[in-house]
């Protein structure tokens, strides 16, 4: 493999370009014309502008992404996460040109990119999966006697959907009738397949993940798992591992039920089996998804893996480089989401940064970003990921404490302010949080 | 009357149809940007006489949505 095409923007693909770069590969960027001024345009090998602004000009244009991947003979495409990385057909069509997908095989994005069918499957393999229809929900008598049949709160869902969008709590009947339609709607328009779903809503929960990997001789492992049950609007702000929460005994059981899940699909490359862990420690499968994940990096800080570099190895059809009696977990790492975003409100706050300074000390910091150009109101509003890593919990925290003490971001404003308030509070200190922390904290 | 969107971003969902009394601040539409659902609401109070976006579509900041008379 000696030429890659990131399929994708900011802090991802200037992570796969520095990956690349160790492994002596040559990048393909491409870039729409907001992001003309980003890092990872220029440290790429060659990069080529795509198109205008809006995401369906740009980043999802398929056609115009494999017609510079041909015109450049790439041996390979990266897509990131988000935009085309979970698009099955995305990952034919280059396939069919005779470029590798760097990721699972098409089929595997198909099935677990319907949360319909990939609930389906889970139960057919044994895993548990949240309480819920395991229908699509036609009509108005169905969806009331799925949610009767769970009991309330649901949660109703758009079976394609992802990033957070398009999910609605129902309390009572009279809520879910009222939002049927719509979810559908939207879930049509955002998603292009208006199937929902419905699922019992946990309320003290807590959002555990496996990292888990293939190859393509059928070998699988996991690489531990990831505490994000800090979110807000159902969309990850901190990510953990190990989890604070989990018994030893538990998360035993959630690695191996991931495996299993991992080896009942086939699954080949990164992915990352999501789970809902109830206060008794009962877990549900939740879905899977089918790429690198953004905060792999904690999943890196713990293992002291580069886990795109296993993801290359694995595409060019190499085994996985350890087995899991080699994996070890070292330590305790924490990710911040540092989002263009006001710390209260959660609204996004685009602009352009004055000042950038990420401080000095071994904070890892996966930017898409720098001092002079702006976060525009395109894509999503995440300007960095910030990754500590500490000997253990304690450790890791105030290593946090002290990184976002330093750091210097001006023109625009971000959720910093937030990260300092979850630091010195006491529960997410003692580790005892749920999925709706955000939510019920209300910091200002 | 004109209702503009306050951000780039997707029309994901329209409330209103032409012709629907509107009262104010009125949530007639629902704008995806930056990965979060905004509310689009009305000004004022009025008529709709006109819609200028179709669900799917992207908007820039400033675009005219809605006209109301």
């Amino acid at each position: 493999m000696q030429k890659i095409l990131i399929a994708n923007r900011g802090e991802i693909a200037s992570r796969i370009i520095k990956t690349c770069n160790k492994m002596g590969i040559q990048t393909i960027a491409i870039y729409s014309d907001a992001d003309k001024d980003l890092p990872f345009v220029s440290e790429a090998t060659t990069s080529f502008r795509i198109g205008e602004a809006p995401v369906g000009k740009s980043y999802m244009n398929q056609k115009v992404i494999l017609q510079i991947a041909k015109n450049e003979k790439v041996d390979a495409v990266h897509p990131g996460y988000g935009f085309l990385s979970e698009n099955a057909s995305f990952a034919e069509e280059i396939s069919k040109e005779g470029i590798i997908f760097i990721g699972p095989n098409p089929k595997t994005i198909q099935m677990m990119g319907d949360k319909i069918l990939s609930r389906e499957k889970m139960l057919k393999a044994g895993i548990p999966v949240v309480p819920g229809s395991n229908k699509e929900l036609m009509t108005e008598e169905e969806a009331v006697a799925a949610a009767n049949s769970i009991g309330y709160p649901v949660i109703l869902k758009a079976s394609g959907g992802g990033g957070g969008i398009g999910m609605v709590l129902c309390e009572d009947e009279k809520t879910l009738l009222k939002n049927l339609e719509t979810t559908k709607k939207r879930a049509k328009t955002y998603f292009a397949n208006e199937k929902v779903y419905v699922e019992k809503y946990i309320q003290y929960a807590r959002h555990i993940e496996v990292q888990i990997f293939g190859d393509k001789a059928g070998n699988i492992v996991h690489l531990f798992e990831r505490d994000c049950s800090i979110q807000r609007r159902h969309q990850k702000v901190v990510e953990e591992s190990p989890s604070p929460f989990l018994s030893e005994g538990a998360k035993e059981k959630i690695l191996q039920a991931a495996v299993r899940a991992a080896k009942a699909v086939g699954y080949e490359n990164a992915g990352t089996v999501e789970f809902i862990v109830d206060e008794e420690e009962n877990f549900y499968f939740l879905e899977m998804n089918t790429r690198l994940q953004v905060e792999h990096p904690v999943t890196e800080a713990i293992t002291g893996m580069d886990l795109v570099e296993w993801q290359i190895l694995v595409a060019r059809g190499e085994a996985l480089p350890y087995k899991q009696e080699e994996l070890v977990s070292k330590g305790h790492a924490i990710e911040f989401r540092l989002y263009a975003e006001d710390p209260v409100t959660f609204m996004p706050s685009p602009g352009h940064i004055e000042v950038l300074d990420w401080g000095k000390g071994d904070t890892r910091v996966d930017f898409g970003y720098k001092a002079g150009v702006a976060v525009t109101p395109f894509y999503d509003p995440m300007i960095a990921k910030c990754i500590v890593h500490g000997e253990n919990r304690d450790e890791a925290i105030q290593k946090a404490s002290g990184f976002f003490d330093h750091l210097q971001l001006i023109g625009i404003k971000t959720n910093a302010p937030l990260f300092k308030n979850i630091l010195n509070d006491t529960d997410f200190k003692s580790g005892k949080y749920f999925t709706n922390y955000l939510s019920v904290k209300r910091f200002n | 009357m004109q209702i503009t969107s306050t951000m780039a971003g997707t029309i994901l969902q329209i409330n209103i149809s032409v012709g629907d009394q509107v009262e104010n601040n009125q949530e007639i539409a629902i704008l995806e940007s930056m990965k979060m659902e905004i509310p689009v609401e009305s000004q004022e109070a009025g008529k709709v006489k006109e819609i200028k976006v179709a669900e799917g579509d992207f908007v820039n900041e400033g675009d005219v949505l809605i006209i109301l008379e």
